[in-house]
């Protein structure tokens, strides 16, 4: 596994038309299998850095106002032609308004059917045996609740940097991934929000290379 | 008819029930009374429930586990717009990427579960008469309901009182009815109208096959919200939308030994879960 080392110029991670004109205001490189959240200034750009490669970042967004109004997969993909995300994919609440905007993305392609690994439906897909292991719902819930979010406010999340292919039939799942160290994605806050991420835990499929591995975040303003 | 005195309203408001004898009444009493047709082994004395919701409207039902909830596109422009929730803890609930992610398919049809949020299969699609097909599905679990801002750009009216009513006000009402609100509404399931995705993950509206049918086991008690609205990515530039016909009758849910217990071990780790937990909870009882 190949780590950034966290000392690396923020500005030289963050894709160029991020980092033109832009100052950083928080930077901080998220541990293998933890949560992270933060509330984005409208306007400000938030960057996750795949630094080992093929990391899944299970994402959910919030107006930080009225957190009533947080992301909806299906509202974000009527407004688009295409079940991924992208540089200009518009991430959409439940009321179909504009959340974040993708502005840069060097990966190529982010899923938005997947969902979170949870232990529960860790047992449906791998065995019983799986149930103790730590999920991304786990780290929704914990960050969340230090915002006062709890099981009513989680809905399909994004997964950033994960490859979920919907086959013509429709067979869909989570295959090998096509990210790799230091690649990156940027998302453009379009009103105040709170981002809660999960540094995803999972070890039973390739959504992290069957090795978690940390992300760093980069929030910048221009 | 006056309504200037209490006695004139009484009679006048006692009026119209007759008066609209004529019409097809929405919800039938006793359910007994309904004439359509049935699947075999089931007759209209079984039933518990009949309904037609207009197009445009919407309904919301408590079933116990085990309950059958059939739904039926009548003229071929219906879409039903579905939400489920476990009805003693309605915080768990519909999860349709666990639906599709772990079922490895996202095109729903008869044999697929519908699965909460807490591993447990809340119901079970046990008929599909629609006319499936890899290229053409007739139901989504992707592009979810319609919203007011949306409905308004594309038809110029979303209100629930309007002529092209929104998915997600029709779903805030019925869920309202529950206690719930709008941050208990997540993505839906449609049925009725499907879409296509190609290889490069482009969505095509595939839209109805016709009259047609689907049916619900209750692996749980449940919350079932149900709206009859066009499907959000529908082209066509009129609203369209047409009446349901909902019909419930009980029934027992999956066990061992019923065919759709074992036939993937997904599905039967998600039987086995929900069956363990109306143990537990007493929803057997
Ligand atoms: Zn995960």
């Amino acid at each position: 596994m190949t780590v950034a080392p966290a000392t690396a110029d923020p500005l030289a991670i963050v894709p160029p038309e991020v980092a033109a004109d832009a100052v950083v205001i928080h930077d901080e490189t998220v541990a293998a299998r933890n949560p992270w959240t933060r509330v984005i200034a409208a306007g400000d750009t938030l960057t996750m850095v795949d630094v080992g490669g093929n990391q899944a970042v299970d994402f959910l967004v919030y107006d930080a106002h009225d957190t009533e109004l947080r992301y909806s997969a299906p509202d974000t993909l009527q407004g688009q032609d295409t079940i991924y995300l992208t540089t200009g994919s518009v991430l959409r609440d439940a009321e179909h308004g504009p959340l974040m905007t993708v502005v840069a993305d060097t990966c190529g392609r982010h899923d938005t059917l997947g969902g979170a690994c949870s232990k529960e439906s860790n047992t449906l897909r791998y065995g019983h045996h799986t149930r103790a292991q730590h999920a991304c719902v786990e780290n929704f819930l914990l960050g969340g609740s230090r915002h006062g979010l709890g099981k009513r406010d989680l809905v399909s999340n994004i997964n950033w940097f994960m490859n979920v292919p919907v086959d013509p039939d429709g067979a869909l799942g989570i295959v090998d991934g096509i990210s790799a160290p230091g690649l990156a994605v940027s998302v453009r806050a379009e009103r105040d929000v709170l981002v809660l991420i999960s540094n995803c835990p999972q070890i039973n499929n390739p959504c992290n290379g069957f090795d978690p591995t940390p992300v760093r975040v980069i929030v910048t303003r221009a | 008819m006056t309504t200037a005195t209490t006695a004139g309203a009484k009679a006048h408001a006692r009026e119209q029930e007759r008066a609209a004898a004529a019409e097809l009444p929405r919800v039938l009493h006793p359910a007994s009374a309904y004439a359509g047709d049935l699947p075999p082994g089931v007759s209209a004395g079984d039933l518990v429930w009949a309904e037609t919701v207009p197009p445009g409207g919407y309904t919301s039902l408590v079933v116990a586990a085990g309950t059958r909830l059939r739904v039926r596109d009548t003229t071929g422009n219906g879409c039903a717009h579905l939400l489920v929730f476990h009805a003693d803890q309605p915080t768990e609930r519909l999860n349709v990427a666990d639906t599709v992610k772990v079922q490895w398919q996202a095109f729903l049809t008869a044999g697929h579960l519908l699965l909460s949020d807490q591993g447990r299969a809340l119901a079970t699609i046990v008929e599909d008469t629609a006319d499936n097909s890899a290229a053409a599905p007739r139901h989504d679990a992707l592009f979810g309901t319609s919203t007011l801002a949306r409905n308004v750009e594309r038809y110029g009216s979303g209100d629930v009182f309007g002529p092209s009513p929104a998915g997600r006000e029709l779903f805030a009402l019925a869920a309202a009815k529950h206690g719930l609100t709008r941050r208990d509404l997540p993505p839906s399931v449609t049925f009725f109208e499907g879409v296509s995705v190609s290889d490069a993950g482009r969505p095509a509206f595939v839209g109805s096959s016709g009259p047609a049918s689907i049916t619900l086991a209750a692996e749980l008690p449940l919350i079932v919200l149900l709206a009859s609205t066009a499907h959000p990515l529908d082209p066509r530039p009129e609203f369209t939308a047409g009446p349901l016909d909902v019909v419930a009758w009980p029934g027992a849910p999956t066990a061992p030994g019923d065919p759709a217990w074992g036939a993937t071990p997904e599905g039967r780790r998600a039987y086995e879960n929900s069956t363990a937990h109306r143990r537990t909870s007493g929803a057997d009882r």
